[in-house]
């Protein structure tokens, strides 16, 4: 039904007024920005003062060992806290997850085990009544899981061939759409929602109870965030009148959020461009300038850059540190041609200048040919000087998936509203390999782990009967993989439901049972090695293969040499073949990654040696990338080696990560970008830092 | 025909403009002091490589390369002048940037080297010409060859119009006399075919090779030289470009 709201005058209608629909209200009201970055303005003296407020807690919590306080009293949920401040005066933007920063909320649902170590470690204690509470009377997502799983299941998981699994924590990877409660308020959407438990089917099905049973949790967490606005003296009920309203009701939204889930990963969506919309109509309106724009918008960033949980060593050392995936996605292409760059795509980006370079929230460029020059060039700008910011492939993504779609944790691309992911961890495909030619012998524990099919016994390894067996031995992973993740899914949505997000989704959404593989490039290497070289196996006494000697040169992954690119190619489609066999929980779509961005060292750390050369324990190549030094031909080869894996069958993403210092990219901009009869008159200050051509005036 | 390679870098971004396809050429009569490739001296070495699958490695990534192109560096690549021939006539069918990275020390001041030469300067966009050394003397101790031919070289670059970038490499105590800077200066500020001039501080990066190669390393001691001292001795050089060509 049409729905006026005051708040939403000066704006285009459209079929967002008559039902929630964000992406309409974005297309028929945004302004693209062709300009470049001159608009921009520095931090405000508050801006600095909270900084400088937040350097030094940080610099208090390293030297407290790295937590400066938890909650151990309080179970977290969207209403647990009274309202946190750095300082009211100064802030623009309020909202801890606590009720003061720097403090970490007890995420208990995931597992209570897991919360109890993730305090000890830290030298905290879980209030023993809270721990008894949750083991006797309230069941976990970890306890449910541990129920179901299989024998086999549990061998898996501690010889780490499936590794990382979000068994015993908040698997993440949701991504609420925040806008609404902006551009709605919060009645609305649970109008709209009550709507939807109206109109279920009337015969109770399990699948019609559940649904049930879900919507009235999503609509009591709404509720519940419109009690914890209050609590910070402002009314979410109805939509936001201007930017300031905009992005804090957004960011109400986004900490209901962290404040309820410890997820893996717990990403913002794409928000700068639908903020923009408010704050050109507030620049039209004189209602704000551009230094209070900016200011919200580093205030709001300084915020998410404060979003912390409990965690353990374990847990950190498995992500390399202790990542919240605050990814906002920026930029991209509409389906109607218009790039989607606005001034709030500057902002954003700015803020890595006024507040300092940081890792989180993940700064993700949605790159694509068709982005304006200036922003292109802006981008590159900020990447030198920041390090900072994350680019995703949006030609290729906007096919499948729309021009509202957001990037959850790194790669995993999904549209806002409609679509959700399970998230699943890695198959560690290298160790397969090995438990092929060992017949399902872990090489390291030297236990039966996977099917005792016939092991390969011959000195050297012959290619063909490698991958039959590889072939076979990865259909068994996979379909252990994805039932362990079925598991895991089930207990999940029943013990640690992610309420308030999903109420920020459709009634019916797509989801997706995202898989994973480590050590595509290890696995790409080994395969060529036995293909092309000679590869001798070395036994221990018990006829185990534990070490491989190879003997001549072989291709190797990275070097755009098809012969290797290729295999690497197969087994990615091969594996998600096996993977497409088996039944998904809740008709969830399979997908693959190829995206250990972060965990190859553990991965490697717990797989034995492999027939490229590569030695036990030795850190696998993040992601999709070639292994370490083995790309002898420059990046151009070495990323043209990794675009030709094939989307189609890892539509999660392939990541590879590029670093380069700035002085490798040319040592004068104008000459990297192609220029040779440039204006030789760069003295006078256009060109900035001296060119090869300053000085050599064109007489 | 084959050319004798190195090796070949995808993702050249010091080599010329844009980024760029660099191929590294083996041989070189230079001996400098410097050399940071000394793996690249011996000429029959390395791999044997035809220029079509060169040009296919390009091609295959040409998105990449929007703005740059090829560029053949070594080594001394001119050695293999017929190879390069061959290489940018097969470029120029796809329409690929060009350029050459050289000593100029193979010059010859005949016409049946020119006849040569002057078949591959119709193919070539861009030389990037690297003197050694100003001062005769010095450059061949430095060098272990006269820079006579290099600079006529340079002359005859300058009639045919191909453009040129000049390149410098600053060496401590052997290279930043102000007084041999300028007289570059004065002798690059008379060729009117000159589009850049790229100074480059002295770097100790080769050293490893030299052990590798089991050689004694000449400069031994010698330190890598800053960013700001390159600048300086730019200036210099542009002093002397300034002064010829306000006369």
């Amino acid at each position: 039904m049409r729905r006026h709201y005051e708040e939403w005058s000066g704006f285009n209608g459209g079929a967002w007024t008559e039902e929630i629909n964000v992406r309409s209200f974005i297309t028929k009201n945004y302004t693209p920005y062709d300009g470049d970055e001159s608009f921009l303005v520095g931090p405000t003296q508050n801006t600095l003062d909270l900084w400088d407020q937040v350097m030094d807690l940080t610099k208090q919590e390293r030297e407290a060992g790295g937590v400066l306080d938890m909650d151990t009293h309080v179970v977290s949920s969207i209403v647990s806290h009274g309202p946190g401040y750095l300082n009211k005066e100064k802030e623009t933007i309020v909202g801890f997850q606590t009720d003061k920063p720097f403090k970490r909320a007890l995420h208990t649902y995931g597992g209570i085990r897991m919360a109890e170590k993730a305090c000890k470690d830290n030298g905290y204690e879980v209030d023993p009544e809270i721990s008894e509470f949750f083991t006797l009377h309230r069941k976990t997502h970890n306890a449910g899981v541990f129920d179901a799983y299989t024998p086999e299941m549990r061998a898996c998981r501690s010889s780490h061939i499936i590794t990382g699994l979000p068994d015993a924590y908040g698997r993440g990877r949701i991504i609420g759409d925040y806008r609404r409660v902006a551009l709605y308020g919060i009645d609305r959407l649970i109008e709209d929602k009550n709507e939807q438990k109206m109109t279920t089917r009337t015969t109770m099905y399990s699948k019609v109870i559940r649904d049930r049973e879900e919507l009235a949790e999503q609509i009591r967490a709404l509720q519940q965030l419109k009690q914890m606005a209050a609590s910070y003296g402002y009314d979410i009920s109805r939509p936001a009148k201007d930017t300031k309203e905009a992005i804090q009701w957004l960011y109400f939204a986004y900490l209901g959020a962290v404040k309820e889930q410890n997820g893996a990963a717990m990403s913002l969506g794409r928000t700068s461009t639908f903020i923009d919309i408010y704050a050109e109509r507030d620049l039209r309106n004189g209602v704000y300038t551009e230094e209070e724009l900016q200011e919200m918008v580093d205030h709001f960033v300084m915020k998410l850059r404060l979003v912390k949980f409990a965690r353990t060593p374990e847990y950190n050392a498995l992500f390399s540190g202790d990542p919240q995936w605050v990814t906002e996605s920026i930029g991209g292409v509409g389906i109607d041609g218009r790039h989607m760059v606005t001034k709030m795509s500057y902002r954003y980006l700015h803020t890595l200048s006024n507040l300092g370079a940081a890792p989180e929230p993940n700064l993700t460029v949605l790159w694509s040919t068709k982005l304006p020059t200036n922003f292109k060039r802006f981008c590159a700008k900020v990447s030198i000087e920041s390090s900072s910011v994350q680019y995703e492939n949006d030609d290729l993504m906007r096919v499948s998936h729309g021009d509202d779609y957001a990037i959850a944790c790194c790669v995993s691309s999904m549209r806002l509203g409609k679509e959700m992911q399970f998230f699943g961890a890695r198959a560690n495909l290298a160790k397969c390999l090995l438990y092929a030619i060992n017949g399902g012998v872990d090489e390291i524990s030297k236990k039966q782990v996977g099917p005792k099919y016939r092991p390969i016994t011959s000195e050297y390894l012959d290619y063909n009967e490698v991958m039959e067996k590889y072939d076979e031995m990865m259909k068994w992973l996979a379909n252990v993989y994805v039932n362990t993740l079925n598991i895991i899914h089930y207990m999940h949505d029943k013990y640690c439901y992610e309420k308030l997000q999903m109420a920020l989704h459709d009634q019916h959404v797509t989801r997706w049972f995202a898989t994973g593989i480590a050590g595509l490039s290890v696995v790409a290497d080994s395969l060529s090695a036995i293909k092309y070289a000679k590869v001798k196996v070395v036994r221990d006494e018990d006829g185990i293969a534990t070490d491989y000697i190879v003997e001549g040169d072989f291709p190797k992954y990275g070097n755009d040499d098809d012969r290797v690119d290729s295999i690497a190619n197969e087994i990615v489609h091969t594996f998600m073949e096996h993977v497409r066999k088996n039944h998904t929980y809740r008709d969830s779509i399979p997908t693959t990654s190829i995206l250990t961005i972060t965990s190859n060292v553990v991965y490697g750390k717990n797989t034995g040696s492999t027939p490229d050369g590569r030695r036990k324990g030795e850190a696998f190549a993040p992601g999709a990338n070639p292994m370490h030094r083995r790309d002898t031909h420059g990046a151009v080869a070495s990323l043209a080696s990794v675009a030709k894996l094939p989307f189609k069958d890892a539509q999660d993403g392939i990541s590879n990560t590029f670093s380069i210092i700035p002085s490798a990219l040319g040592k004068d901009n104008q000459v990297f970008m192609g220029d040779i009869e440039i204006d030789l008159d760069c003295s006078n200050g256009a060109c900035g830092t001296p060119t090869l051509f300053e000085g050599l005036d064109a007489e | 025909m084959k050319g004798y390679i190195h090796s070949e870098e995808s993702f050249g971004t010091v080599d010329g403009p844009g980024l760029r396809y660099v191929v590294f050429l083996q041989g070189c009569p230079m001996r400098c002091l410097y050399c940071h490739n000394p793996d690249t001296w011996k000429m029959q070495d390395g791999k044997q490589v035809e220029p079509s699958e060169i040009i296919d490695r390009f091609l295959k990534n040409q998105s990449f390369y929007k703005n740059g192109g090829i560029t053949v560096t070594g080594g001394e690549p001119l050695l293999q002048i017929d190879f390069l021939i061959s290489l940018f006539t097969l470029a120029k069918q796809f329409d690929i940037h060009t350029c050459i990275d050289t000593s100029g020390i193979t010059y010859q001041d005949s016409d049946n080297y020119r006849s040569k030469l002057d078949e591959l300067l119709t193919i070539t966009d861009l030389v990037m010409l690297d003197i050694k050394h100003i001062h005769p003397d010095k450059h061949l101790h430095l060098t272990k060859q006269k820079n006579e031919n290099i600079l006529k070289f340079a002359k005859y670059l300058e009639s045919k119009k191909v453009p040129l970038w000049i390149r410098h490499v600053v060496v401590p105590s052997i290279t930043d006399d102000p007084n041999d800077l300028m007289d570059l200066g004065r002798f690059i500020g008379t060729l009117s075919n000159l589009k850049a001039l790229d100074v480059l501080p002295y770097h100790t990066m080769g050293v490893n090779k030299y052990k590798e190669l089991g050689l004694t390393y000449p400069l031994e001691g010698v330190e890598a030289l800053s960013k700001e001292k390159a600048m300086e001795a730019r200036k210099y050089i542009l002093q002397g470009i300034k002064e010829i060509r306000s006369k």
